[in-house]
């Protein structure tokens, strides 16, 4: 029997020929990513009495949540992170100003390479997927054991396969996809495996989509999602890792075992919207024109990458958004905000009365910069609508792709992209 | 036999809800007083009528979400003693294991157990006794790896115990 990208992956870290699902393997990691939140990790660190970290150039940290410090506390856990970062000295450490969202950043670095494990106290650390990685989130304890030890304890995951055909229409995104596949797996459809997305159609996928698809895969309940790397990835990884970098390119046997095998043709796929509160709870975007809305946020680790600015942009361009409507627009890193002002995205923006952030994750997770006041309603590109997460608890939060958020921003109302770009 | 006092919850309980994003930047201080906000998205009171000792029912995907290990430090500091449910969210569960707190999967009890009844958990027997209805169920055992954690007090004092032993010792 074959082997998927994953298990291939994850027997190749645990030094075995071969893995099989519900196997339990200690697996060597590659690379283990944090953040601010993660300083939580490094008091964990500090209790397991380790004195050093088993890889100082394997462990990447951004200061991208609490960030600029809304509070002083969150100030703090700024400072107290610095600290621990020059004594365990950290080698990939980005400051506020000077990186990014982690899951734009590391990337975009060219830190997370095809074939790695890679672990990080985030739970859309499946975003690297995309890369042809196997990616997971974890919490602080386990991301200290990791970086103490080198290495994670696993249970080897089933795959299950989910193979896109067919040509996507007008104004459909990588987010419609995941959105649309979330309303057929559920919530927990697909817990504790891995999701690997294949067929004709990855092709044609933007490595920003990839990333969103991968990103949001974790609101299925799965463990991660995996794309085959191609020469999109190949592409994507010229210039940004270092020649001399190792790189695995995997792909799955032909006779390898799924437990669901799932086909998606895309040509039927319109501009969706998960509704409140449940990112799974998912409706074409034109069945919702009644809905009104208060906020519209761009941005966040799943949607605030240059392809999604450019897809607000085109739309915002020469347009306002509604008076009594705020929008927000938060480009992920550095390098995309200094893109998006190099072509002009930004005073698209300001010009159509939008508000533009720093790169930071605060109002996607309902830290600070924009929460919602009480009922409210958002609209916005980020990745979940759980109760009460950006804001008041008796807010409501509707999920969509950046074409659509701005579609909603400009009529106030959520609007199918293609109602105000044929017009 | 003495048993804990259930609270009984649906599915798909998220990391949000059990703990906000907003209170994320305070809680690395002093993690024991996180019980005082342990289910504020949902009922900011909850940690009042909780008692040390009780325990959580719940249906599946509990703790879906954020891998905010917040959430469940929150639920063991407020005083939960054992969270039983259908299925776990990856993440939470093992964040919950990680710090000492014993997540139990019985699909079965769920169904059958009703908020406020008294339940006796008998973690080495592998069984849930109803006191009750005194009806009796066994719980899907914990894998051995798992079962090695929670004996060593969570996973920060078993890497610590790795770490003071045989260094290259198997995980």
């Amino acid at each position: 029997m074959g082997m998927t990208i994953a298990e291939k992956i994850l027997a190749r870290a645990s030094g075995l020929q071969e893995v099989k699902p519900g196997q339990f393997v200690t697996a060597k990691v590659d690379t283990i990513i944090g953040h601010d939140i993660s300083l939580a990790a490094f008091r964990e660190l500090e209790r397991m009495t380790a004195d050093k970290v088993f890889d100082p150039e394997r462990i990447a940290i951004t200061c991208d949540h609490f960030v600029p410090s809304p509070t002083v506390n969150a100030a703090n856990q700024i400072k107290e992170l610095g600290e621990y970062i020059n004594r365990y000295q950290i080698k990939n450490y980005f400051e506020v100003g000077r990186g990014g969202i982690c899951h734009a950043l590391f990337p975009e670095k060219g830190l997370i390479r095809p074939g790695d494990v890679v672990v990080g106290s985030d739970s859309h650390t499946c975003t690297y997927g995309a890369l042809g990685a196997l990616a997971l989130g974890m919490g602080s304890t386990d991301i200290a054991a990791a970086m103490a030890l080198g290495e994670v304890w696993l249970k080897v995951p089933e795959t299950m396969r989910i193979q896109l055909t067919g040509e996507r229409g007008p104004h459909t995104s990588g987010k419609d996809l995941i959105l649309y596949i979330l309303g057929k797996t559920g919530t927990n459809g697909a817990l504790y495996k891995a999701l690997e997305i294949t067929g004709d159609a990855v092709g044609g996928l933007h490595m920003d989509e990839r990333f969103t698809i991968c990103n949001m895969a974790v609101e299925g309940g799965s463990k991660t999602a995996v794309i085959v790397p191609d020469d999109a990835t190949r592409e994507y990884l010229a210039g940004r890792v270092p020649p001399d970098a190792q790189m695995r390119f995997y792909k799955s046997d032909p006779d390898a075992a799924y437990c669901a095998d799932y086909v998606v043709d895309c040509s039927e796929i319109e501009p969706m919207v998960a509704c409140p509160h449940s990112p799974a709870n998912v409706r074409p975007a034109a069945q919702l024109s009644g809905v009104t809305i208060d906020q519209a946020v761009l941005g966040s680790c799943t949607n605030g990458r240059l392809t999604d600015l450019r897809a607000a942009a085109r739309i915002l361009k020469g347009r306002t958004v509604k008076p009594g409507v705020r929008m927000i627009i938060v480009p992920a890193s550095q390098e995309i905000y200094l893109d998006a002002m190099r072509e002009g995205l930004l005073e698209t923006f300001v010009r159509a009365g939008a508000l533009i952030s720093p790169p930071t994750c605060g109002p996607c997770f309902g830290g600070h910069m924009g929460l919602l006041a009480d009922s409210e309603v958002a609209i916005s590109s980020t990745n979940r609508n759980f109760t009460g997460r950006m804001g008041a608890a008796n807010s409501q939060i509707y999920l969509a792709s950046p074409a659509t958020v701005a579609a909603s921003a400009i009529t106030g109302r959520i609007c199918d992209p293609r109602e105000v770009m044929t017009s | 036999m003495t048993g804990g006092r259930v609270w009984k919850f649906g599915s798909d309980v998220d990391t949000d809800v059990i703990i906000p994003g907003r209170f994320l930047a305070d809680w690395n201080k002093e993690p024991e007083k996180m019980g005082q906000y342990c289910f504020y998205g949902i009922d900011p009171q909850f940690n009042t009528k909780v008692q040390t000792g009780d325990i959580i029912v719940a249906g599946d995907n509990f703790g879906c979400g954020s891998s905010r290990q917040a959430a469940p430090v929150a639920i063991k500091s407020a005083g939960i003693r054992y969270l039983i449910a259908s299925s776990f969210a990856r993440i939470f569960y093992r964040n919950a294991i990680n710090i000492g707190l014993p997540v139990l999967e019985c699909p079965v009890l769920v169904e059958e157990v009703n908020e406020g009844e008294r339940l006796a958990v008998e973690l080495d027997k592998g069984e849930i006794t109803n006191l009750d209805t005194g009806k009796v169920y066994r719980f899907e055992p914990l894998n051995e790896m798992v079962q090695q954690i929670l004996d060593s007090g969570g996973l920060a004092l078993y890497v610590q115990k790795r770490l003071k032993s045989v260094l290259n010792s198997s995980f």
